[in-house]
């Protein structure tokens, strides 16, 4: 018998979450144009999958589990955030 | 100190107060319970327990059994021992939350004081509402007396919390016959409880604390990942049956008490027919055995504790080569038109040895009604009528006939 988890029940980590990388479910991604975010975090507020964090010069996702659904290039005030298609 | 601590005094106690000095021996550190008929007194016992200053725990009065059942799944996962207890639509009304704290193999220890489930709407005794939730993931133990819910408490505590187990247990007694009937009731003394489950306080046991958090329910889980969680839960029910017996040999040794593990066999050895009962109609069962046993009859009586997981290994050994076994059921599984003990033997048919038992079901005591002397001499009668060759119906509406 082979196991995947050190654990009894369905537990981790936070650092080692063995969960499904809902990320892999996309098909169009979010891109930020740096120059054109104002880093106020309306986007990382209404990403429903909480993906979306701060970096040094812009916010952006975390791939692994945007599941690409656009919410945050639509509440972008300053139109930062670019759909793009993800290639097969 | 208090007039109502009788630890370590004999008294005669209802199965609600005997399941309270149970839970008080054990000293839970969270009981979050929600009242319901007709497990009520036992919740205002542990509630009177603490305003005496014995009782020392969380206490949490929620809104319903489901935020009961959710407040001990967040106080299980920080490490803690917690308790609660519910009936008939109070264990529905948990049902999502009863499914969580299985799958996150939080070892809950939970009463239900049995009656049973609509509809028809009815208050009294049954046990429709505990085998409706037998394929929830939890250990299910059945008792007979008031004295056998005090110390299963006791021993489901031991069971739970085993490193090896790690899995919730219901400990189940019918309402009113054991909930509101006093019977004596031997209560242990602290110390004696304490040294019983001392053994828990070096099993290591997984916990949430803020500086080292912990994912429990990780909520969507790769298919390989999901399957290996059932798999090891499977497992740990496996693992329960042994531990049990084991267990419950270990309380014989210190309390001078044995409920028998699994299942306990009375006077099966040299039987030719077998009645198999599970919760408080034993007792009249086991005078109706012996009465009959006088008339020559070699008729032996097992009791299901162990309702989940099956004692299907113990059962087999103890009903080969039987003539034929009647059940008695409290309980009704539509699908089958019988009572859930009836189908969970009848799943054992491959399991005997050749010829296996003829096997009758008699369905009685719904809705609160007597299990009488009368109708297990009845069951006693056709069973052996069945071992002797002759036609019998395979089920038997006892209160219809």
């Amino acid at each position: 018998m082979k196991f995947a988890s050190k654990f009894e029940g369905p537990w981790s980590t936070p650092k080692d979450p063995l969960d499904v990388k809902t990320g892999e479910w996309r098909s169009q991604r979010p891109v930020t144009k740096a120059e054109k975010c104002r880093q106020c975090g309306w986007c990382s507020i209404f990403c429903p999958a909480g993906c979306i964090k701060e970096e040094e010069r812009c916010f952006s996702a975390d791939l692994d589990y945007c599941k690409g659904c656009g919410v945050c290039a639509r509440v972008c005030p300053g139109k930062a955030i670019a759909i793009v298609r993800e290639e097969a | 100190m208090s007039n109502i601590d009788l630890r370590g005094q004999i008294r005669v106690l209802d199965g609600n107060r005997a399941g309270a000095y149970g839970v008080l021996l054990c000293r839970p550190d969270v009981v979050a319970t929600y009242p319901i008929t007709p497990q009520t007194p036992l919740v205002e016992t542990l509630y009177k327990f603490e305003a005496e200053g014995l009782f020392d725990p969380e206490m949490v009065e929620p809104e319903g059994e489901n935020s009961a059942m959710a407040i001990l799944i967040g106080a299980c996962a920080a490490g803690g021992r917690t308790f609660t207890a519910t009936s008939s639509q109070g264990l529905s009304f948990m049902n999502d939350a009863y499914l969580l704290a299985a799958g996150n193999r939080f070892p809950i220890v939970m009463a239900i004081g049995m009656r049973e489930q609509v509809s028809p709407h009815g208050v009294f005794a049954g046990q429709q509402d505990a085998v409706l939730v037998k394929d929830h993931g939890w250990i299910q133990i059945f008792t007979e007396s008031c004295q056998e819910i005090l110390d299963t408490i006791i021993m489901a505590y031991r069971l739970a919390e085993d490193s090896d187990i790690l899995l919730p247990v219901n400990v189940c007694y019918e309402g009113f016959y054991l909930s509101h009937h006093s019977q004596r009731v031997e209560i242990p003394r602290q110390a004696e409880v304490d040294d019983f489950l001392a053994p828990l306080k070096g099993m290591e046991r997984l916990k949430w604390t803020l500086e080292d958090p912990m994912v429990f329910s990780s909520y969507t889980v790769p298919a390989e990942l999901f399957t290996e969680y059932r798999y090891k839960m499977c497992a740990a029910h496996g693992r329960a049956k042994g531990k049990f017996d084991e267990i419950d040999r270990e309380f014989a040794k210190r309390f001078g008490r044995s409920h028998g593990g699994q299942i306990e066999e009375y006077r099966t050895e040299d039987a030719d027919i077998v009645i198999v009962t599970m919760g408080c109609s034993t007792g009249t069962a086991r005078v109706v055995v012996d009465r009959k046993r006088d008339e020559g009859l070699k008729v032996g009586l097992i009791k299901v504790r162990m309702f989940r997981p099956s004692p299907r290994e113990r059962l087999v050994q103890a009903l080969n080569g039987k003539k034929a076994v009647g059940v008695i059921d409290r309980s009704v599984c539509y699908a089958w038109n019988c009572g859930h003990n009836f189908v969970e033997l009848k799943t054992l048919l491959g399991d005997f040895e050749q010829p296996a038992p003829r096997l009758l079901d008699f369905v009685c005591g719904l809705g609160g009604g007597d299990i009488t002397d009368h109708q297990i001499a009845r069951v006693i009668d056709t069973t052996a009528a069945a071992a002797a060759g002759q036609r019998q119906a395979e089920v038997t509406w006892l209160a219809l006939e």
